[in-house]
């Protein structure tokens, strides 16, 4: 499509467009922004995996495809191991991966794709060493499915696997820290970013581009269904995550943190900001919310020491 | 007024697309869902106040499907075969040139 020199020249993002609307995402969906994001930074030039997972049906229904880059669907549980193979092969094959003008291979899988099922698949592909990117968006629960609870689902959440009701059987498992299990496995870089801050995100994706070794990326991607939050309100509640040190970001390089967002010179808000918009923590006692913050407060410190003795 | 960017995609889906199961079930047609027009699922609809505007784009950044697009100008024209209706257009619009009114059919 035609995009004028004027729009090019005062955009923060790359102005091409490879993700077409007319796709069955639910309205105000962050997976769906997420993935429009990886296709403005990698182009058509993009071999993408996704597995069973809303994206699945985001990206198209036989025969209708939404992305404008190829596309591989695979197993629930396989997503690390299926971009390790095209790896290997478009290496056999003498293709260049990675770098400027390579091809990319790309595995976008949710968070229980990743944390739960797919954990063994991810961690086989670190420690080998391909040349790709997985991202893991991280909506907090099997949305698919229709809420199931997964390793990712913060403490006090409703899910339907944790419904809450007169014996307030909510969430009691703190969230699956997948970043530091990437971590361990001292890849060359690993980092988180969140839907809000796109100009971040997208210069996350062109570092992973430009470093050698396998890439992971954890991407912050709200669900308005799953989450019982107003459809309007999902880029707001991404930034309040941030800001609110729930979800900080931050990037591992060569074995050395570095904090983005938030600013480690203020207090970051109280997490009541962060729960306030969505339905799914409505069911929290004062006590719950005490102890959410206690474990936000805990990561956080945990969080800014790693940074300033491996910094 | 700039023409939308996926009437010539949705012309070539029409051309190229043909009911025949293909081998591997792989789909050809990279983009062909934009035959599928989204916009029926909407009830509030954004409007737009170009007095108001100040190109910040936050607009078409964090439009979901994309279904907003820029102009020879720079104003954002909003694609109203593809809107869901979802509202972040107008939550983040800083001037609030974006209201979300009901749509009367």
């Amino acid at each position: 499509m035609e995009i004028p020199e004027s729009v090019k020249k005062r955009l923060t993002l790359p102005a091409e467009e490879h993700f077409y609307a007319g796709h069955t995402a639910c309205q105000g969906c962050g997976a769906s922004l997420g993935l429009r994001y990886v296709l403005k930074a990698y182009g058509k030039k993009t071999i993408v995996t996704i597995p069973a997972c809303c994206s699945t049906i985001i990206a198209g229904a036989w025969p209708y495809s939404t992305l404008d880059a190829n596309l591989f669907h695979t197993a629930f549980e396989t997503t690390g191991a299926v971009i390790s193979g095209i790896e290997a092969a478009l290496k056999a094959l003498g293709y260049k991966v990675k770098g400027e003008d390579g091809v990319m291979v790309v595995g976008w899988a949710g968070d229980g794709g990743t944390a739960d099922i797919g954990l063994q698949a991810l961690s086989g592909f670190l420690e080998r060493g391909h040349d790709a990117v997985y991202i893991m968006y991280d909506n907090e629960a099997y949305m698919n499915t229709g809420i199931q609870r997964s390793g990712s689902t913060p403490y006090g959440a409703w899910t339907t696997n944790t419904p809450g009701g007169k014996k307030h059987f909510l969430e009691k498992r703190h969230k699956k820290k997948v970043i530091d299990i990437v971590i361990a496995h001292e890849i060359p870089y690993a980092a988180t970013a969140s839907d809000a801050y796109p100009e971040d995100f997208i210069r996350k994706l062109k570092k992973a581009q430009n470093t050698p070794g396998p890439s992971f990326i954890q991407l912050f991607a709200p669900c308005p269904t799953g989450w019982r939050s107003p459809t309007d309100k999902s880029i707001e509640i991404a930034r309040l995550a941030v800001q609110t040190a729930y979800f900080p970001l931050f990037e591992y390089e060569n074995g050395k943190y570095k904090i983005n967002m938030p600013s480690t010179k203020k207090e970051p808000k109280p997490i009541e900001e962060f729960l306030k918009y969505q339905g799914r923590f409505k069911y929290m006692t004062k006590e719950d919310i005490q102890i959410l913050q206690e474990w936000v407060n805990h990561e956080w410190e945990r969080l800014q020491k790693l940074a300033e003795v491996f910094g | 007024m700039a023409e939308s960017p996926f009437k010539a995609d949705i012309e070539r889906v029409g051309k190229e697309y043909s009911e025949k199961m293909t081998p591997g079930a792989i789909a050809t047609i990279p983009g062909s869902s934009v035959i599928n027009k989204t916009g029926s699922w909407r009830v509030f609809m954004p409007e737009f106040n170009r007095d108001k505007c100040v190109r910040c784009y936050l607009c078409y950044i964090y439009c979901p499907e994309p279904a907003i697009y820029l102009d020879e100008e720079n104003f954002p024209v909003f694609d109203y075969d593809y809107c869901k209706g979802c509202g972040i257009c107008a939550n983040e619009c800083p001037t609030d040139a974006i209201i979300m009114v009901r749509e009367s059919k």
